[in-house]
Parts: C-alpha cells; structure tokens; sequence
C-alpha cells in the first residue's frame, strides 16, 4: 500500500483521536502522579484508639503534671494535666518534650561494663554481681567509707535507698548537689531556728521583690510561676527585678532594677536600712530580737544607707528608697532570692540579706508570704542494721565535709571580703543544727588533691557532676582518678563516659517513684508517678538496682533491704500516704499559711562583712563573666531535648559555637562586633565563642547560657553481647545496628542534636565556697575578652 | 457528609498577649510535638528550621538600661484577604490549589501531597509563616513511634505552615455531628495545641464571629472594616497590607504595637485607619 499525503494524514489524525479516546493516556498519567506522590521512606504514623494516662514530669525540680495522649497505647504528646496543684494544664517545652528523651539515641540501652577504652554489654546479673563485689572487698579491706554516692536531690524513696545502702554498708559519703533550696533551708534553720523548707505565695502576693531570680525562666516551679506572672495584672501586683541583665523576668517586670553584679546583698541590706530609717518596719520581729535587731540597724545605718549602697550598686538613691516605701506599705510583700533557675546554691548571707527584708515587712507565715513549710512527709523506713564494718566506717567523716583547717581549700575562690578566717565557719557550721554540710565540689576537690583518691567507689544517680558542678573540667579529673565509678544514668552523659559500669536507670516515663512538687511555691504535693509506657531498652528502676545490690552483698545488708522489689519498698516506705497515692496520684498540702509564729533572729548578721567574691583580679581580668539560665536550654541533669534545642535562638547557638552576650559599649572596647569571634578568658579556662551584641545587658559584663556544651555519646566501641553482630562505634559517628538478641537496637549512644554544641561555661567558672553554709556558691568569675 | 453551619460560617481567630507571653517557647514545641515537625541536627540556620509557630523577639533599640524586650508568636495568620473575601496573598497564588481558603472556618489549608513546591506561596506571605522542606524528615532510631496519626508527617520538597491545628477541628466536629449537636462546637471543644500549652496563658483561640467567645471580647473585632480590632491595645501585623490576619496581638506598651507595623517618619499615630473604600467613594 502506498503511503501518500492524504493517507499519512489519515492515520495520523486516526491515530491521535484514537489514542485521545482510550483511557490509556489518563490511567498512565494518573499512575504516574500517584506514583510520584508515593513517599514510602516519609512514616505513615499507626491510628488507634485514643486515651490518656497521667503522671508526673520529673525533669525538673516543679514536677508537673502531666497528661500522656496515646493511640492505641502508643504515646504520642505529652500535655500538662488540669487541675494539677502545681501547673494545672500548663506546661513547659522540656516537659512537652519528654517523649524524645524516651527515644533519645544517647540512651543506655543495657546494662555496660567498660573494658579498656570500649564498652561490653552485661547482663543485669552480673553488673550487680560486679558492683556487689567491689563493695564487699572494700569492707573486707576496712575501706567501707572509702563508697560516695552523689544524687540530685535527698528527696523520695530512691535517694533514700541510697543514702540506706550507704549506711548499710558504712559509709557517710553521700552528696546532693547544691541548690538554692539547701541555702534557704539552712537559713531557716538559722533565722528562725526551725528545721522547714521556704515557701513563696507568690500568687497571692502584691509586691513581689526578686534579687536576680529567674522567675519566669526556670526558677522553683516554672509553670506555677508563669501563671502567677500572667494574672499580675488583674491582682495589681507589681514586681520588681534586679538583675544586671534584662532577662526575660527583668524584661516582664514592672520596674528593672541593674543593680551592679555581686552588689545585690548590698542593694537588700540598704533597702533594710531605708526601712528602718523611715521606721517603716513591723516592730514584732524588732522587738522580740531585741539587742541582735539592734545591733542589725546599726550595721545597715551605718554601712549599707541608700546614700552609700547607691555608690555600689549603681542604683539612684530615689528608687531604694521608694522601693523600700513601697515594700513597707504593700500588703502582702515578697522578697525572693536564688539565682536564675535557683539550680546553684546562693550565698546565706545574700539569702539573709534579702530575707531580712521579709522580716522588716513582717510579711512571714501570712498570706502572700513567706512561708515555713514543713518539709516533705517523713518515709517511714524499717530499722537498719549496721555490722562491725558499717559502725566502723560510718564512724568516720565523710570526704566532702567542710572542715575548718583544710589548708588550700577552695583557693582563690574564697579571696573574697567575707571571709575572715576559718574558724567562723567552722563555728557557724556548728550552729546550723541538722543540716548536712557534705559538699560535693569539695568532695571533688579532696579526690583532685589527695594523692590516691579518698573513694574508691563512687555511685552517681540522678546527676551529672562532670557537667552541671563548676570547674567541670577539674570534676571529670576527680572522677577519673576514682577507681570505680558506678553510673545509674539513663544517657550517655559527661559522668557515665567516665563510668566503670553503667546500670541504666528507667527515663521517668518508664518508673514509678515518689514525687515531691512545689518548688519556690507555697503548695508542697506529694505525687507518685507511675510507669506509663513499656520500658524502651533493658533498664531498670534504679531502685531496685539499689536492692538488687544489697541483695547480692548478703548478710546485714541484704536484712536491711528485706523489700521484693521497689514497688513493695515504695509502699511500705510511703505508709499512711499510700493508700491516698495510689488512688488519687497525689495529695497537696492546704494553701493556708503555716500556722507556726517564728522569731526572726538577727544575730546572723554579727560579724558580717560581705558576701564571697567572685574568683579573679580585675586587673587582668576586668570583665564579669556570669552564667545565665533560659528557661528554652535545660542545664540540670538533662540535656535538651532535639526541639528544645530547635527553639533557641541564633544570638544564644549558631552552628556549633555559643555567643556571648556583651554591651556595645563593651565590644567597642575589646573592638569586636556582632557575630565576630572572640576568646573568653578567665583564671579557670578559656574558649572560643561568638559575640552577640545587646543593648539590654550592663556595660562590663559578660552573659553565657548555661545548658550548652555537652558531649553524648560513647567515645570507643560498644560491643554487644551476641557474638553475632557487634556494634562498632568508632568516635561515636556510625550507627552500625546488629540483629538478634538483646541489643537489636544498639546505636551509637551519640545525641548530634545538643552533644558537641557550644561551650559549657562551668568549664569557665570555678567553685566559690561560702565560708557560712560551706555550699559552692559561685555565679560568675572575672574575665577577658580577646580579638581573634 | 454535608455541612450545616445554620447559614453562620465560623471565623476561627487567635488573640496573643504580648504582656502575658515570656518567650518561654512551650508553644513552639507544643506545636511541633502535635503536628509531627521534624528536626535536624543542626537548627541554627533560622531560614531551614520548620517552626511552623516561630517566636520572635523584638526589642525597643534603646541604650541600657533603656531596654526593653518583647516576645511575638507567630503562627500563619490565616489571612483573609483584601475585603475578607479569602483571597490570601498564598491561596491567590498557589497553582496547585495546594493551599485554600475554607469558607466554613476562615482557615488556610496546606495539602501537601498536591503541593509540588514551587514556593510562590512563600513569597506570598509578608509574614514569613511557610516554610520549605529541603530535606526528608529523619527521626532518630525509634523515635517515629511518638508520631502522631493526625497530621501526616511530610516529604522533602512540599511546603508547610501552621494549620491552626485543623485536624483538633475535623475531631471537635465530628463528636458533635456524633452527637447531634451538628457544628455547634463549644468554645473549649476546640482549641489549638499551642493554646492549650501556653503556660502563661498568653494565648486565646476561639471563633470571632461568636460574641460569646473569648477571642471575640478581646478585640472586639470590627465586621464594617474587615475584622479589625476595636480594642486599641489590640494589633494585627502589617495591617495596612489589608491581608486582614485572623491573628490578633494586644499589648500595652505602644511600641510593641508600633512594631506591629512600618511607619514613615511622623506617621504613627496620625493616620491609622486603613481606607477600605474599595475604589468607589
């Protein structure tokens, strides 16, 4: 056939209506699109039936409420609970966020034992079996002292089995990291000579007066605190900061007081002084003190008048006085102290200062007040019993005390006015009747200078000394040259990288524990939070790791941890309370004032010449270098959380480097600017940073957030325990996972999201001692500030 | 299932309290938590980060100790359009209809599997609310467990932005056509997961065409000029755009509310009534 035009146009067009009418073209280019719109990498998140189980958040010291929202008993967010005491539906970022500490890739997955550089995976019997042996030897060899323990806090049953198996097998080396809670407890017990914690009705008070807290960025219960802040308004409360730094609680406040740093004890004392020049003050707690309030007067006329304190603080003499008015004359005034999150200890005399303000006002155990709060209910625990080894080394003193003739101790730190010898601190020591003075900066410092380290073994749970304590660097000496270090930690953190064997601890959402609430707040609650996920990794409740050990020591030890398990201890230990905890989750305190009147007694203030200085001359140092805590960096014992990190802004984190905030007025003078490079200096350490310049801090002070420079993760190989697979971790970058047996999910305990980001500044700032409470108190330490 | 709104379209809205919030940036989280936002290893670069709910701080650019700060939530503003007639400045140019005005609630959607990523929408916007997916999420090992069914996570090249937790609505009413109440949803029945996590109570949602709603006594919006606010500490961003945000921002210090918006020399405070005369006098 032949093909002429006519024909050829014929088919052609035959064909394009032909292929037009099939439906072939529309079913490939619709296949086509699903096709493309297939992501099958891109997770297609599992539907189910909603519900929700409630527990408590622990990441913090305000232990909220929480609300865990499953799908078919998947979590999947975390909300704050209504009605909760503390934070009633509210919640904060780190909270929402504990869902990625669940799946944090840092997790210590199972039980390791380190061996040589590398990290083996140990069955759960023989890590305890392991531990259980060290301790044994130790008292066989009359060394059962030589055992330290550091927790976060004494608080709840698993601190105390601790502490018990501590005394059980001898030994008084048992640390709680120091926080602003121990300085006000310590200064009730001196002040008003009661053994009770520091309440603050905040909310219901109409001048709260703030010496450089983080009222709104961490500090005491930070949801509780937000609420308060939001319903100012409508109570007409003011509140008034002082803060070298417009923070964001100096930014929320109504009257930003930028007292000079260092300056706040003095700018209290002549608020005091104003108010008892204008007799402005309620005369009971004057008269019922008597000579020691006179003798209180006498110092602040004479030292600390407006007049003179205006010079040091750098604030006008009109605004102290006004201040001092104001106070007097509101109704229910409030001064509260404890820097940034309160996670440090202050200065008692600081504390004192400020409190002696509360005192003037008279404005204690009243609504809006300050508060004497019992402490927490007592746990009921059964006799212990204590063989020939345990009286022996419980015997001795613990590593850590504060004892008056340690020459060197704390160095520099204590170069500072206030001291004036050793022996007011060991006497006043003396005085503060029931207060534990174990130091865990100086237990640290003991191991550094000692020889041969005094703790032989040490148990760390519930805290990361080698990040949060300062001078972390000399920390992570100290606990190098311990010979075995025993981590409980859930992560791979700076302490547990040190560890000879890690016991993973249950994160929070996997255990049931005690709870105490009510940081910084009038209300204290007592909660039992319970397991409301399964158990992601082979961890366990550290407490029955702790019963499991005494267990496995035998003899004495073994008879005074006669529970099952630590559900079983938890009951019996929680007695009358149980019963309420287990049905309702918590039981809050009333929200009326302590019924208890106290005398005030000034007599703390005999031989007061000032606070401890912060370390270094100002000579070659001429700059302050303070620490700052932002509510959006968590700085405790846990690292942020991936979208906590997210919200950070980029004048805090860019990249890998921390920036520091300066005034222009300061970058000018070291001829630095926005975003450049810098090396901060200080007689501890220095380190390369980026600089943010901002208006809102003070001329001659350096701002550094605390929270950054963290490592986590394995450094070596963790080999698994199947000789099928082995995780090679090499410098912790390559998740490499194996198959079959326990360690299916073996990672490279690396976090990449907040490990290796910016600068830990208490690599910076080292341990300030106070010569009064013997806690570390340092906020900051002189520094430079160089070109690059 | 057909939609009986009574002839009354709901207008869903969020006041702020700039006075109330403390930067705290629970709301960011609370929204990334909800709505199955990624995040990489390293979020510093501000122009890459999803943060569908960004908080921004302003300060007054005073000298110390003349400062101030000021913390702003962002969220999309579910624009309105010149006149409220829904013609964003996105959903009038999205060639996908990927992004849509809902008639029935005022909310802007994102479809993103119609999404192809061209990003005109991102121009679009004067509030810098899309954000772009350059890369494919990556949850660490495990971690995918805790995503959420509701809001189906999303792929490297489509666009995304804040849906004023539009899937917390289909839930809310869907229990009232359950139960027979049709639209009738109550004020608290559908909030947004940044508004039930504000700690600070800074946040308020509700419908502003429902008087009886928080959000609505707040700013008294005003139906003869688009929705703007009658209360004059309340401000929308950049109003003179007349995209008429359904977000509304309320503080007491006037240069906060200065911020809201650019002013010439001289003009703040002079002319603040936007002429929505509509080319006809």
């Amino acid at each position: 056939m032949k093909i002429d035009r006519r024909s050829f146009l014929g088919l052609g067009l035959g064909a394009a209506a032909g292929v037009a009418a099939s439906p072939v073209t529309w079913k490939l280019t619709d296949d086509s699109s699903i096709w493309t719109q297939n992501w099958p990498w891109t997770p297609v998140p599992r539907d189910g039936e909603v519900s929700f189980d409630d527990t408590v958040c622990t990441l913090c010291s305000g232990n909220c409420g929480i609300s865990i929202r499953k799908i078919d008993g998947r979590a999947v967010k975390i909300e704050g609970k209504k009605g909760y005491p503390v934070n009633d539906g509210g919640i904060c970022l780190h909270g929402i966020s504990g869902l990625q500490y669940l799946y944090d890739p840092s997790r210590v997955r199972f039980p390791m034992v380190k061996s040589g550089d590398n990290w083996k995976q140990a069955s759960w019997e023989e890590a305890i079996a392991l531990v259980a042996t060290k301790i044994k030897e130790l008292r066989k060899n009359g060394m059962a002292d030589s055992l330290a323990c550091v927790t976060g806090s004494d608080q709840g049953s698993i601190a105390g089995l601790y502490k018990r198996l501590l005394m059980a097998v001898g030994s008084q080396n048992f640390y709680t990291t120091d926080t602003m809670d121990k300085s006000w407890e310590m200064l009730i017990a001196k002040m008003h000579g009661v053994s009770a914690a520091a309440g603050f009705d905040i909310a219901n008070s109409d001048y709260v007066l703030s010496f450089g807290t983080g009222f709104i960025e961490g500090w005491g219960s930070p949801v509780n605190n937000f609420l308060a802040n939001s319903s100012r308004k409508e109570r007409q409360a003011k509140f008034v900061q002082v803060e070298y730094r417009l923070s964001n609680t100096a930014a929320a406040a109504d009257v930003w007081l930028p007292a000079k740093p260092g300056t706040e004890t003095d700018l209290a004392l002549g608020i005091c002084s104003a108010m008892i020049t204008a007799n402005l003050y309620n005369s009971e707690f004057a008269q019922k003190a008597g000579k020691d309030f006179d003798a209180f007067a006498k110092l602040v006329n004479e030292k600390y008048a407006p007049e003179l304190v205006s010079r040091t603080t750098g604030i006008d003499v009109s605004k102290i006085k006004n201040i001092a008015v104001e106070f007097a004359k509101a109704k229910a005034p409030l001064a509260i102290a404890g820097r940034g999150k309160g996670d440090s200890a202050g200065s008692l005399m600081e504390f004192a200062a400020v409190h002696a303000i509360n005192c003037l006002a008279g404005n204690i155990n009243k609504v809006g007040g300050f508060w004497t709060l019992e402490k927490q209910p007592a746990l009921t625990w059964p006799s212990l019993e204590m063989d020939d080894a345990a009286t022996k080394g419980y015997a001795k003193p613990p590593v850590g005390a504060m004892v008056a003739n340690v020459s060197g101790s704390s160095g520099a730190g204590t170069s500072g006015a206030g001291i004036s010898g050793a022996g007011i601190f060991s006497a006043v020591v003396s005085s503060v009747s029931g207060q534990t003075t174990n130091s865990v900066s100086r237990l640290f410092e003991v191991v550094n200078i000692s020889e041969k380290s005094p703790v032989e073994l040490l148990m760390v749970y519930n805290a990361n000394p080698c990040f949060t304590l300062h001078n972390a660097k000399a920390v992570k000496d100290a606990v190098n040259k311990i010979p075995f270090v025993v981590s409980f930690s859930s992560y791979m953190d700076e302490t547990s990288q040190l560890a000879d064997v890690i016991l993973p601890s249950h994160m929070f959402l996997e255990m049931s524990q005690d709870i105490y609430s009510g940081a910084g707040i009038a209300q204290k609650v007592t909660a039992i939070s319970k397991s409301v996920v399964t158990p992601v990794f082979d961890t366990k409740n550290p407490g029955d790791a702790i019963i499991e050990i005494a267990k496995a020591m035998e003899g004495s030890i073994a008879s005074s941890f006669p529970w099952k398990n630590y559900d079983a201890c938890l009951e019996s230990v929680t007695g009358k309370l149980w019963a309420s905890l287990s049905e309702e989750g918590y039981v809050a305190s009333e929200l009326t004032p302590p019924a208890t009147s106290v005398a005030a007694d000034f007599s703390v203030f005999a031989n007061f010449s000032g606070i401890p200085a912060i370390e270094g001359e100002e000579k070659s140092y001429p700059l302050t270098l303070v620490s700052v805590d932002t509510i959006r960096l968590a700085s405790g014992v846990f690292a942020s959380s991936p979208f906590a990190v997210k919200t950070v802004e980029d004048t805090v984190l860019l990249k890998n480097d921390t920036l520091i905030e300066i005034n222009p007025e300061t970058a000018d003078k070291v001829g630095v600017c926005h975003g450049d490079y810098a090396v901060i200096s200080t007689p501890v350490g220095e380190a390369k940073v980026r600089v943010n310049v901002f208006d809102g801090i003070m001329p001659g002070v350096v701002a550094m957030p605390e929270g950054l420079g963290h490592s986590l993760g394995a450094a070596g190989e963790v080999v698994t325990k199947d000789g099928a697979g082995m995780a090679r971790i090499v410098g912790a970058t390559s998740i490499i996972t194996t198959t079959g047996g326990v360690s299916s999910k073996t990672g490279a305990l690396e976090n990449r999201y907040i490990g290796g980001k910016g600068i830990n500044v208490n690599d910076l700032i080292g341990p300030v001692t106070d010569p009064v409470s013997g806690l570390d108190v340092a906020w900051g330490i002189r520094a430079r500030i160089s070109r690059v | 299932m057909t939609q009986d709104n009574h002839g009354k379209a709901h207008k869903f809205g969020m006041v702020i309290d700039l006075d109330k919030c403390t930067g705290c940036g629970s709301c960011m989280v609370a929204c990334m938590s909800e709505n199955n936002v990624p995040f990489k290893e390293d979020e510093t670069n501000k122009k890459d980060s999803l943060t569908w709910m960004t908080v921004f701080k302003l300060t007054n650019e005073k000298k110390f100790p003349e400062t101030d700060i000021c913390y702003m939530p962002r969220p999309c503003m579910h624009c309105g359009g010149k006149g409220d007639h829904g013609h964003s400045p996105c959903v009038s140019v999205c060639p996908a209809t990927a992004t849509d005005y809902g008639y029935d609630t005022g909310i802007v959607s994102q479809i993103y599997t119609r999404c192809f990523g061209c990003r005109y929408c991102m121009g679009a916007c004067p509030y810098h609310a899309r954000y772009f997916n350059w890369w494919d999420p990556k949850w660490p090992d495990g971690m995918e467990e805790y995503l959420s069914p509701d809001v189906s996570p999303r792929m490297r090249g489509v666009v995304e932005k804040c849906s004023f937790c539009y899937h917390r609505y289909q839930e809310a009413r869907d229990r009232a056509y359950y139960e027979e109440r049709r639209d009738n949803i109550e004020e608290g029945e559908y909030q947004t997961a940044c508004t039930q996590a504000c700690p600070a109570g800074a946040i308020t949602f509700g419908d502003l065409h429902n008087p009886e709603h928080q959000v609505y006594k707040l700013v008294k919006p005003d139906p003869h000029q688009c929705g703007k606010p009658r209360n004059p500490k309340a401000f929308r961003l950049l109003e003179r755009l007349q995209t008429n945000p359904k977000v509304y921002y309320i503080s007491e210090r006037e240069w906060v509310r200065k911020a809201g918006d650019n002013y010439r020399k001289g003009e703040w405070g002079q002319e603040k009534q936007p002429v929505h005369d509509k080319g006809h006098k």
